[in-house]
């Protein structure tokens, strides 16, 4: 077809136009560290296993979990979820649920018989890991990851630590627990148990190892001075969360009073009346606003039953009374005496006080450093000596199983770096995507999706599980609710707000990248991406 | 499969795509194989609303008609941007005569299609609020009347911004423009003037017309679908903000358009034959000032001598269409909207 | 088939035989008859396939055809006057975009003051458009004139405008020989347009063009309109070995041969002053007409030719340039341009004054005898203008000059009664 010279124009001539040179800013994509990935204590990629999860590839987001914690199913039920209180949906509505998504996929896990990766080609090294609490299990599994060889050992009778012996069954039923153990195991783990290592530097080098991993815990429960008759019945909380999980509970009457304001005191009072207290009375010298447990846990004890005596301390105990004192805070927020006292009856008391770590095994080395009852490390958990590593409650932390995992997957790390005679270079953090990063006009609201909960009067009497997992319909529509935070999460936003059709869309899990040929630079796309995961600069001109 | 009936999709209601939405339902322009029915390279300002909006329709109507559209325009920016001798934007089959006969064009392609009995081949047409309201009206509404099967949408930017920001009668009180400066009493643009031309539009009893921004894609494609699904007159009228005439960044050109719907400064609505039957509820409620606050145009509402009583008549007008339109709804009712 | 009808009635007839496919309407007089007449047509389905827009104005009107025919479709209007004036910014458009457009003018009067009547300032005021355009003498002519326009749009993408006088042409009933639809498809053959609006095919029509390219955009127009220079003798004579009729071509010379005298005019008044030359030819006098057909493009090496042997050129023309003179006159001294025959202008019949033969004689024998001025307003009441002039010297403000004229030639009747 002959057309008229200038006023007809053929498709496409446009394109010689390249509108990129207006630009004075441009947009660049970034990843931005989500709030509830840097408040993980196990470094988890939350945000990361949620995309998976969103789609419905639960092996795929369950992977993605596990490589950063071997032990989904556990943490998805004793992890206080630091995340979901860092997390910017709360903002819209309600936290993500994070922790019931992870429980979920833990459980899903353990039904299909998913097995970890191949561990890694065998390096020759071996190390030697003592305790098989969180942080040990979770140093062995990164360790076998690496291909190093691993021994294990522990004092006890079971593997676990703390996961076993001091969280009690209706928390972490024990058929989890040994599946997720055992899955770390069958990667090829020396398990030696009943074992206890009295001098770490003998141990060492008999075994030939080339680096040591301490995670032996706090399995010492602080005792502390309260004057009882002889036919008192006092026990530490640690002993007896300990004996009830080796099916061997003490006799503690119909009575019981727990001493103690931690998350310990309530396992201890919850599990006292499973036992048939009929009375299980917490005494804790603060108010409910001071006391650390957490909340949803003083709230399902309160449920049972559990009653508490706030403001008191036990100041003796004669046969089957206790006498309290009672307490005042001061301005500051600490209690003071007030010279007034009660009395209680009790059958047994319970003391809920803290626990200190058995260091022992290190007196023979004076270079590990020791302070305040816990073992002094570098950020990659190595002590003073060479070679030799420290986590989870025997290092200074919180005192989690969470920040356990975390000491585990970092002093693995830090080992791999010493064995191959290397220094630990962890990667750049990414800037923290932060609530006023977000569009969160996109994100249609949508309540969060609570775990349904045992019938109160069924959690009194046994140690069926309180909390109940989601189904696969809610896990999913709860890992829908995650914002994906800093992260791009594919939703063409940019690609369809464009005015210059300067964004390419690269395909399904390729995201998209920029034609700066054509963009302008307006920043359209920074503004209206719902996860603020792309980012203006200056041009340089 | 069994009963999986996960309505919720992260993001799906507003975001423009969603890699979790099944094909079917994803919005035109998440797809990489969008018709671009203006290619890159056009000439439009930084964060241009209507190079956007112009892009939307079209694209979402070359999907309605199997690619089988003719589009034509009038004079403006649409038109100087896009085809500056020698490079078009345009993919698709273009023509442009004048600023005030689009719609007579249009129906002359119309005409020649149903001659032809080309059925299947479809006519828009398409003018800013100048080339429709003011200039092109007299034509839009013999179009409107004679019914002439054409799709005529307007990207109402609210002033002659080709030229350099002058008033139309799609201009606003108080805003300010070249021929509209903030001096004298009665700062901007005077208030009681103007045409409301989606309402007039429906006097015409034409089968359909809608209103929509360019800030809800996925309602602003469902219309053009839906105006598509007609045979005869239809209007559609797209609220475009203009960083250059309103004096706005580059990069709130969707929000602003998302806050005039939310403000209830422009109602989002449709009607068919002369009867409204759906709004779009208001879901973030906004005072008009979050809207005017953003905008150099409005600038001399604010500030130590600005005019409070002003901006209360400008909510007045947001109230009085959010009341004509039924623009808040109960929120349970709104709710269970989202559910669904 | 010879029939005694009305002009517009046979121009609707012969529009139809050319198988518009489009045809738009906006009733404006002394065009009505034939938009009224094809509108019957297409209505009881014997012009078909064909859409008849009832448009809202000669604005839409023009503007409707100029989307059909970039569409691909043949399309027709007709206008008059203030039509031709309330579309001119789509006429320069149609041309603009070389869309092959026919219309029809009706040639008529613009106002103020309003007037129904027949002149050429309609279809002068266009004259710049890029349009062609064609006058008719006759009835006959102005309907084959048609069957051509369209042949000669679609071959040049150029659009046509065939003028023909209004009233005096369009409402005269008079023989014509309407041809039958077997010619006219013979001469006429579909349209294949050089650019069309096709979704397989996809371009932009109607491009903004800048300094760098308008120039060359209106010189390769211009370059059209002088192929059409050429091509139009050429479909005219295709046209008369079809139908035996010279209708059309660019111009009509008439007893030129060893005239001294040429008159040159355009439309039916050609009929008028070729009676007067032919009474003046009986009086011994060498005096020829030439009729201009094709007005734009102006056919200015034909025109000189014709009025080479002529020494006196007189233009009779039904408008004029206000505050310059004839406007065919300054298109006919390009032509005479380096001869020394002398050239008067003649303004006649404005807003339907009639032209009679005996007018048009005397004023010949004036010019003959060089007592014709330059510049000359046939039969104008010069004693209504000496009042006018007077009373508007005798104070600043006279009011609407248009009302005191009317006002003086109606106090002259009463004077005279």
């Amino acid at each position: 077809m002959e057309r008229p010279f200038a006023i007809t124009l053929d498709v496409g001539t446009s394109r010689a136009n390249h509108t990129g040179s207006w630009r004075v800013e441009r947009p660049v994509y970034v990843d931005r560290l989500p709030p509830c990935n840097n408040a993980c204590p196990a470094g988890e990629n939350i945000q990361g296993w949620l995309y998976e999860a969103e789609s419905g590839g639960y092996e795929a987001a369950w992977r993605k979990l596990v490589e950063n914690n071997p032990l989904p199913a556990i943490m998805g039920r004793v992890c206080f979820h630091p995340c979901e209180s860092a997390c910017n949906r709360a903002e819209v509505d309600e936290a993500v649920g994070i922790n019931a998504v992870e429980r979920f996929l833990g459980d899903t896990a353990i039904e299909h018989g998913w097995s970890f990766p191949e561990p890694g080609a065998d390096t020759g090294k071996r190390i030697l890991v003592v305790g098989a609490g969180p942080a040990g299990l979770s140093a062995t599994y990164h360790l076998r990851l690496m291909g190093h060889q691993v021994r294990l050992v522990d004092a006890s009778a079971k593997l676990g630590g703390m996961l076993r012996y001091g969280i009690p069954a209706y928390r972490l039923p024990r058929a989890i627990l040994d599946a997720e153990i055992a899955r770390i195991i069958d990667m090829g783990v020396e398990v030696v148990l009943n074992h206890t290592v009295h001098d770490i530097d003998v141990e060492r080098r008999e075994g030939e190892f080339d680096a040591v991993f301490l995670a032996v815990g706090a399995q010492l429960g602080k005792r502390v001075n309260i004057p009882a008759g002889d036919s008192s019945k006092v026990i530490d909380a640690v002993s007896f969360l300990h004996q009830v999980a080796d099916e061997d509970p003490p006799m503690l009457g119909r009575r019981v009073v727990v001493y103690g304001g931690g998350d310990t005191a309530l396992d201890a009072a919850r599990t006292a009346r499973r036992l048939g207290a009929t009375d299980a009375v917490i005494v804790y010298r603060r108010n409910r606003d001071k006391m650390p447990a957490h909340a949803e846990e003083v709230e399902q004890a309160l449920g049972e039953g559990v009653t508490v005596r706030w403001l008191s301390t036990v100041d003796r105990f004669e046969s089957e009374r206790l006498v309290l004192e009672k307490m005042r805070l001061n301005a500051d927020g600490f209690p003071e005496a007030t010279g007034e006292y009660e009395e209680l009856d009790a059958d047994s008391l319970v003391l809920a006080l803290g626990q200190d770590t058995d260091l022992s095994l290190l007196e023979g080395n004076a270079n590990v450093e020791v302070n305040d009852g816990v073992v002094q490390v570098t950020p990659t958990m190595m002590t003073n000596e060479g070679g030799v590593f420290a986590g989870g409650d025997a290092a200074p932390s919180d005192r989690t199983a969470t920040v356990a995992v975390g000491h585990g997957k970092r002093a693995a790390r830090g080992i791999d770096a010493y064995v191959r005679g290397e220094e630990f270079a962890s990667g750049d953090r990414h800037e923290l995507a932060t609530a006023d990063r977000l569009n969160t006009w996109y994100y249609a609201d949508a309540p969060r999706t609570e775990r349904p909960e045992l019938e109160r009067i069924r959690r009194q009497t046994n140690f069926e599980e309180v909390i109940g997992g989601l189904t696969e319909e809610n896990a999913l529509f709860e890992a829908r609710r995650c914002l994906s935070c800093g992260n791009c999460f594919e939703c063409d936003n940019c690609f369809g707000v464009c005015p210059d059709n300067a964004v390419v869309k690269l395909g399904a899990g390729h995201r998209y990248e920029f034609n700066y040929d054509f963009c302008k630079g307006c920043g359209i796309c920074v503004r209206e991406c719902p996860c603020g995961a792309i980012e203006m600069v200056p041009e340089r001109i | 499969m069994s009963e999986q009936r996960v309505h919720f999709y992260q993001v799906g209601s507003f975001a423009v795509g969603n890699r979790l939405l099944s094909a079917d339902d994803r919005t035109v322009q998440s797809s990489p194989h969008r018709t671009n029915s203006i290619d890159s390279g056009h000439r439009a300002c930084q964060g241009c609303g209507e190079a956007l909006g112009a892009r939307y329709a079209l694209d979402a109507a070359m999907r309605a008609t199997n690619g089988q559209l003719l589009a034509v325009n009038a004079t403006g920016c649409l038109e100087v941007f896009s085809t500056p001798y020698p490079e078009t934007s345009w993919r698709i089959p273009w023509l442009h005569s004048l600023f005030g006969n689009a719609p007579a064009v249009a129906t002359g392609v119309a005409a020649a299609m149903r001659v032809k009995g080309r059925s299947d081949v479809r006519v828009v047409g398409q003018a800013g609020d100048g080339g429709t309201v003011d200039i092109g009206f007299g034509t839009l509404s013999g179009m409107f009347e004679r019914n002439d099967d054409v799709l005529f949408i307007c990207y109402d930017n609210e002033g002659y911004m080709n030229t350099g920001v002058q008033r139309s009668a799609a201009t606003p009180p108080a805003a300010r423009t070249a021929t509209t400066d903030v001096v004298g009493a009665e700062p901007g643009n005077v208030f009681g003037q103007g045409k409301d031309l989606p309402r007039i539009a429906m006097a015409h009893d034409i089968p359909y017309v809608a209103t929509a921004t360019v800030a809800d894609l996925h309602d602003l494609e469902q219309k053009v679908e839906r105006a598509m699904s007609f045979r005869g007159a239809r209007y559609l009228h797209v609220f475009v903000p203009c960083p250059l005439g309103w004096g706005s960044a580059s990069n709130e050109t969707i929000h602003l358009a998302r806050l005039a719907k939310e403000t209830g400064l422009f109602p989002v609505f449709e009607a068919e034959y002369g009867v409204v039957t759906n709004v779009s509820p208001i879901r973030r409620p906004a005072p008009v000032e979050e809207y005017l606050k953003l905008q150099r145009r409005y600038a001399h509402l604010f500030g130590p001598k600005g005019r409070p009583d002003i901006v209360a008549r400008l909510q007045g007008i947001a109230d009085a269409n959010i009341a004509r339109y039924g623009l808040l709804p109960e929120r349970d009712e709104l709710d269970s909207r989202e559910d669904d | 088939m010879l029939r005694q009808l009305e002009g517009s009635k046979a121009i609707a007839e012969t529009v139809a035989l050319c198988r518009p496919e489009v045809v738009c309407a906006y009733p404006i007089s002394p065009q009505t008859h034939i938009i009224e007449a094809i509108g019957v047509k297409v209505k009881e389905g014997s012009l078909a396939p064909c859409e008849y827009i009832n448009v809202e104005s000669e604005f839409a009107a023009m503007s409707v055809s100029i989307g059909a025919s970039a569409a691909g479709a043949r399309a027709y209007t007709a206008t008059a006057s203030q039509g031709l004036l309330f579309m001119i910014e789509a006429v320069y458009n149609a041309a603009g975009l070389g869309l092959p457009i026919v219309m029809t003018l009706a040639n008529r009067a613009i106002g103020a003051p309003i007037n129904i009547w027949n002149d050429h300032s309609d279809a002068m005021a266009v004259r710049d458009s890029g349009w062609i355009q064609l006058f008719a003498e006759t009835n006959q002519e102005a309907a084959d004139l048609h069957v051509q326009a369209f042949r000669l749009a679609e071959e040049l993408s150029v659009p046509v405008m065939v003028c023909m006088d209004g009233f005096i042409l369009t409402h005269a009933v008079e023989g014509v020989d309407l041809m039958d639809q077997a010619t006219v498809d013979r001469f006429l053959p579909t349209y294949e347009p050089r650019q069309v609006l096709d979704p397989d095919d996809p371009v932009s029509i109607g491009a903004m063009v800048g300094p760098e390219a308008f120039e060359e955009v209106r010189y390769l127009a211009h370059l059209r309109q002088l192929d059409a220079l050429d091509y139009i003798p050429v479909i005219a004579e295709e046209f008369a070995a079809l139908t035996g009729r010279a209708s059309g071509g660019l111009i009509h010379p008439y007893r030129t041969e060893d005239a001294d005298t040429v008159v040159v005019a355009l439309g039916s008044v050609l009929g008028t002053i070729k009676d007067a030359v032919d009474r003046l030819r009986d009086g011994g006098q060498r005096v020829g007409v030439l009729g201009i057909a094709s007005f734009r493009p102006f056919p200015i090496a034909a025109v000189r030719d014709a009025l080479a042997r002529a020494h006196r050129v007189i233009v009779v023309e039904k408008a004029f340039s206000l505050g310059m003179g004839g406007v065919l006159a300054t298109d006919v001294s390009m032509a005479t341009l380096g001869s020394s025959a002398v050239l008067n202008t003649v303004v006649a019949g404005l807003g339907g004054r009639p032209i009679a033969q005996h007018s048009i004689e005397t004023m010949i024998e004036q010019a003959i005898r060089g007592e014709l001025a330059d510049l000359t307003f046939l039969d104008l009441d010069e004693g209504v203008i000496a009042r006018e002039r007077a009373r508007m010297a005798r104070t600043r403000r006279s009011g609407p000059f248009a009302e005191n004229v009317l006002r003086d030639i109606s106090q002259t009747r009463e004077d005279r009664s």
